[in-house]
């Protein structure tokens, strides 16, 4: 025993900081490595990777488009894991936040209403709030793992997609591919620029961001989600309502995912697929905690792991690399942003020899 | 007397020292312990003595300071390496595992082959021969806190200790148990076995102990044979200071009833928990009730029921100030005038990782704190401010940290949150547990204040001493009931100690008593 | 026809029930220490993914096993050192476990996903196997077959019957205490840990060696999870893991019974694959029901973070 881990008296908020910005940089260095040992060039796959990305305003607008749904599924989930609420669907939520706001672009296919996009978004939202009470309910009432439930619905999910797309909501003009219709312009989200891609739902994301921020660190409410999350007993002894917390927590982030949903298939997708979702359920994970679980620090994870979506394409495309990557790369910046974080609330001391 | 003929202590510890990041725990302590010697160790909470005995036993490694065996010098590294020196130490907060039996238990602490059979018949063997009867094949959540020292004990018999430590071993047992354990230590100490008893309770260290060696801050402040000093002798070398004297005064009479438990009858959820049957109880504005018993007799399941932790099926089995609150969750009676401070300070009365602004928040928002659902933090602060002022919290401010706070300084925290609110009704549980004297007797005037004020107050103790000090009625809890109310000069330690063993006059649980202490 | 179907039925819920069973016995292990490893999904596809490609290169069956085992246990050890050591929030880190461990499993295993094994040869055990409907239900199957069954008994054996088995409960239950007893609470977890890895990643390689002999991304499927909740249903008991595995298993198979039991049901194919999930919402539910059941078997320390005193 030569070296141990002391509890610090109170945590350093320097290592608060810090800790994110050394996972990023191990997780540079590993990704270098990665590069090296399938014996492409390291600098030329990290160009390729993180700057090629960023390199003109098409591609910035294209990291703000893929970070998009992230920030929004992200900010639900982060208020749910503050309160120890683990909502591990969204990626359910965001499928079903889909396929109710497509239901209702597809059910008006010729509405020119102001109402139908607002509509969308509130369909959205609601599909996905309805996914996500599934868990919540069977939580609250049946004391079921919501970490498990929440899950076993994002497969199911996925095969209510499968399901709709080669049948009910296949397009009879599609030449039998697995998709629906295209959405017509008005069921579309405007663009923010021309040229680009990126759409009105950046604000929506910004919005729920500073919406989030209010009730987190200035409501009644998310202190007492806050006191739940950290110590159970204490929020039972204050009086707070535990049934509430998981609700909250649960719907949260079912709306939001579902908005985020929403927002790929009425956005640049334009229909609904087998594939619209490339795993943002799972990725806002990591963003929310690779983000502090802040709505600050979401924004900016946000952008870094959109980062890594768009850096694996680019590397399957110049460096025949199976796009998988980026989930490697998710992966391990995880595991090292829970490493490092070690450090906030411990440090390494060398014990002194015996005699 | 030449260097022959002196006798080699048993153990001897030179210049110890531990120290953690916010505390020196141990300062340069010498300790001699001779053979069959009872030694205590005295001192007050946060004084250092548990440190210690966690670096005899090889829990925790000491930073400097050198420990000889039976005049060898050794180094401890593991429990498993004391208790082949003829170390046993037993846990002032036991080490057993509730799911296994206490043969299970046992064996896990004895080195070599499994053998269920022949460990309990060795187990039955011990158990007759020093007076501590126990049944091996029994589950260890289904024992009494008195039976769950036992096992404790019986572990290290089992091998055949030459020095025993026990930590704080009568805080648990009723007056009648602690007799019976000095018996048994009496009969160990005979045959040889040195005892090394820790403990801030002087009248048992005289009663029972040889000498006695005293810490205060970490240091060593003298050693004694506490046959010859006085209670006041020995307070004064255990706290530097005469031990505080609180002036009782008297209950006001005729006080409205602020607190009606009626007929409360609830069956746990926990598997691992008591019944209430048929609790009657009342509390008077004006007047401080205690209620006296053994861990593990219901206290748990009646401070839920009273504080609404735990709602009831009949709604007016709990009243307060009139109002049925059965059905009511703790933020709803809070509303009505109850204030509660709970056993647990970290995690159930303060959450750790808060500040103390925030920590406010989590009872007295009532105060002025929020509006349109919104926090107003300044408000919480200056509140914070006044109850650091007030309570004589030592802390860095109201930002810090609620884990940053000594065990005794956070107590007053909470106690001063709760009084600071203006209770109607005041509960408390373990008001002064693991707090230093000097905050002990802080709090046991504040709530005497508070009673002289009209408040009506209501404690929930193990320590006798404390309830026979600031009660002015007292009711025991054994098996989930209520034994009849006494007052409290009209009663002793004795009687009162026979309660707690559920043996009050027409207890329904007298017959019933194996598993009560 | 029908003892046929029935016996072809059993077989297949037999061979489904498998690999749930071995992820199963491997978590309830690391549980039952106190560890909640929430990666058995990463752990299972890359031991799918290393024993595939062993055994597509060597056509050693036996080498492949022992690659899906080992990368498994390799695995399992980044977990082991954040939770453990680095006592990272332990739900957060088997997410990470299982994120990282799907996606590795799929870069790596995009070169092989064209490439297809030779299916393995089933064991017989004689006389067994003249059983009518069950001889060749239960006794002629694939040798990690029998493997599962073994390792039930030896680990009903070790938890129950064992001195260490029993140190490893204690552990789970109060770390402080036996911790102040002198057991090497980290050391032990650490053990605990590398076997459920281990464990995992034999249930991978027999999905991709046994089951269906090719590798594609995500043929996992949620079994690493349904695995989990395989321990939560068997309140931690060994042998009602193999029921509930098995169980799952006829889930899982269910398009095959409906399909052979000749009923004409329009039912789409996607309704019938969502079976083994919902079951295990279903399962989940009516076990957790019962608050005081789950408290009196689940170990009390499962999920906490633990530092030592020293």
């Amino acid at each position: 025993m030569w070296l141990k881990f002391e509890q610090r008296t109170e945590p350093s908020p320097l290592m608060s900081y810090l800790s994110p910005a050394i996972a990023v940089g191990l997780m540079l260095v590993s990704g270098m490595a990665l590069f090296y040992v399938l014996g492409r060039n390291p600098f030329a796959g990290f160009k390729i990777f993180f700057l090629n990305p960023v390199k003109d305003w098409y591609g910035v607008s294209e990291l703000l488009l893929k970070a998009t749904p992230l920030m929004l599924c992200a900010v639900g989930l982060s208020v749910g894991f503050r309160a120890n609420v683990w909502n591990i669907g969204a990626e359910g939520q965001f499928l079903m936040g889909a396929l109710a706001a497509g239901g209702v672009a597809l059910h008006f296919p010729d509405s020119t209403s102001p109402f139908l996009l607002p509509g969308m978004v509130l369909a959205g939202a609601l599909g996905g709030m309805a996914w996500a009470a599934i868990p919540a309910w069977l939580r609250t009432r049946f004391n079921a793992n919501e970490i498990l439930t929440s899950l076993m619905l994002v497969y199911v999910a996925q095969l209510v997609v499968s399901w709709l797309v080669h049948g009910p909501w296949k397009d009879p003009e599609g030449f039998n591919f697995p998709q629906t219709q295209m959405f017509q312009a008005k069921a579309l989200l405007p663009v923010l620029v021309e040229g680009n891609r990126v759409n009105v739902a950046l604000f929506i994301g910004m919005g729920a961001l500073l919406i989030a921020w209010v009730f987190m660190n200035r409501s009644f409410l998310g202190f007492q989600m806050k006191v739940a999350g950290q110590a159970e007993n204490a929020g039972r002894y204050a009086g707070f309502s535990s049934k509430r917390t998981i609700w909250l927590g649960m719907l949260a982030g079912g709306a939001l995912a579902g908005i985020a949903g929403m927002s790929e298939v009425a956005g640049p997708v334009g229909q609904i697929t087998e594939h619209i979702s490339p795993g943002y359920g799972f990725a806002a994970m990591i963003v929310a905690f690779v983000g502090r679980l802040t709505p600050i620090g979401i924004f900016f994870s946000s952008l870094l792991l959109a980062l890594l979506y768009v850096g694996g394409e680019q590397v399957q495309q110049h460096m025949q690399l199976p796009s998988a990557i980026s989930n490697v790369f998710q992966g391990m910046l995880l595991f090292f942003l829970l490493a490092s974080d070690v450090f906030i609330n411990f440090r390494l001391r060398r014990l002194a020899r015996r005699q | 007397m030449n260097a022959a003929t002196t006798p080699t202590p048993r153990l001897a510890i030179k210049g110890m020292r531990k120290v953690y990041p916010a505390v020196i725990a141990n300062d340069g302590v010498d300790l001699t312990v001779m053979p069959g010697e009872i030694h205590a160790v005295v001192g007050e909470n946060g004084a250092g003595k548990s440190t210690l005995m966690k670096a005899i036993y090889g829990v925790i490694r000491p930073d400097e300071g050198e420990i000889r065996w039976e005049g060898e010098h050794v180094n401890i590294t593991s429990p498993g390496q004391a208790r082949e020196l003829g170390i046993g130490m037993v846990f002032q907060h036991f080490s057993l595992f509730e799911t296994l039996t206490v043969a299970q238990n046992v064996a896990l602490a004895l080195p070599g082959k499994f053998d269920l059979a022949g460990l309990s018949r060795r187990i039955i063997e011990v158990s007759e021969r020093y007076g501590l009867p126990i049944d091996p094949r029994r589950l260890v959540h289904a024992l009494s806190v008195g039976e769950r020292q036992r096992v404790e004990i019986i572990r290290c018999l089992l091998q055949n200790p030459r020095l025993l430590i026990l930590d704080e071993p009568t805080s648990v047992l009723t007056p009648q148990a602690v007799r019976k354990l000095f018996e048994t230590l009496r009969k160990l100490a005979s045959e040889g076995c040195s005892i090394l008893y820790i403990s801030h309770k002087l009248d048992e260290i005289q009663e029972l102990c040889h000498t006695a060696t005293i810490l205060r801050a970490g240091k060593v402040t003298g050693t004694c044979s506490p046959a010859q000093e006085t209670p006041k002798t020995l307070a004064r070398m255990m706290i530097g200071e005469d031990l505080p004297v609180i002036h009782h005064g008297e209950p006001a009479e005729g006080g409205e009833v602020r607190l009606r438990i009626d007929g409360l009858t609830q069956a746990t959820g926990d598997p691992f928990g008591v019944n209430l049957r048929d609790i009657h109880l009342e509390v008077r504005s004006g007047e401080i009730v205690g209620i006296a018993g053994v861990s593990g007799n219901g206290q748990q399941e009646l401070l839920k029921a009273i504080s609404g932790e735990e709602t009831l099926h009949d709604r007016r089995a709990v009243q307060m100030c009139g109002v049925p609150v059965g059905r009511l969750n703790p933020a709803r009676r809070r509303s009505l005038g109850m204030c509660f401070v709970p056993e647990e300070r970290l995690g159930r009365g303060a959450v750790p990782r808060l500040s103390l602004t925030e920590n406010i928040l989590l009872t007295a928002y009532r105060k002025g704190m929020l509006v349109s659902g919104m926090i107003r933090f300044g408000a919480a602060r200056r509140f914070a401010e006044e109850c650091i002022r007030r309570f004589d919290v030592k802390c860095g401010g109201p930002g810090s940290e609620a884990k940053s706070l000594s065990g005794g300084n956070l107590q007053k925290f909470i106690v001063g949150r709760e009084i600071m609110q203006d209770p109607k009704l005041l509960v408390l549980a373990q008001p002064t547990w693991g707090v230093d004297v000097g905050a002990a007797s802080f709090i046991r005037r504040s709530l005497l204040d508070l009673r002289n004020a009209g408040t009506a107050v209501l404690v929930i103790s193990e320590e006798l001493d404390e309830l026979f000090e600031i009660c002015d009625r007292l009711v025991v809890i054994a098996k989930g009931t209520l034994s009849p109310t006494k007052v409290t000069s009209e009663t002793g330690v004795e009687e009162i100690g026979i309660w707690m063993s559920g043996m009050w006059p027409d207890s329904v649980v007298a017959g019933d008593t194996t598993h009560v202490a | 026809m029908g003892l046929e179907l029935l016996t072809s039925i059993l077989f297949a819920t037999v061979m489904a029930g498998t690999p749930l069973i071995i992820a199963g016995l491997g978590e309830l292990v690391t549980e039952k220490a106190g560890v909640l490893n929430l990666g058995v999904e990463g752990m299972m596809s890359v031991g799918a993914v290393a024993a595939f490609a062993v055994a597509f290169f060597t056509h050693n069956y036996f080498l492949a096993i022992l690659a899906g085992m080992g990368a498994g246990m390799a695995i399992s050890m980044l977990f082991a050192v954040a939770a453990l050591t680095l006592m990272a929030n332990q739900v957060a880190c088997g997410l990470a476990l299982s994120i990282f461990g799907v996606g590795l499993a799929a870069f790596v295993g995009k070169p092989l996903e064209s490439m297809s094994l030779k299916a393995g040869t089933p064991i017989a055990i004689p006389l067994l196997e003249k059983i009518p409907v069950l001889g060749p239900a239960l006794f002629q199957q694939q040798s990690l077959v029998y493997f599962s069954w073994v390792l039930l008994a030896a680990v009903a054996w070790f938890l129950y019957r064992s001195k260490p088995g029993l140190v490893l409960r204690a552990v789970g239950e109060a770390p402080v205490a036996a911790h102040a007893i002198g057991y090497p609470v980290v050391r032990i977890r650490y053990l605990a840990v590398l076997f459920g890895g281990a464990m995992a990643g034999v249930a991978g390689a027999f999905m991709v060696v046994f089951y269906t002999p090719l590798w594609v991304e995500g043929m996992i499927a949620g079994r690493g999870w349904i695995s989990i909740a395989l321990v939560v249903f068997a309140t931690w008991r060994p042998l009602r893991v193999l029921v509930g595995a098995y169980l799952f298993g006829g889930c899982m198979i269910a398009q095959m019974f409906v399909q052979a039991s000749g009923v004409e049901l329009n039912v789409p194919s996607q309704w019938l694959s969502s079976l083994p999930y919902l079951a295990t919402i279903l399962v989940l539910v009516l076990i957790s029901r019962n608050r005081s059941n789950i408290r009196l078997n689940s170990p009390a320390s499962l999920g906490q973070p633990f530092l030592p005193d020293v």
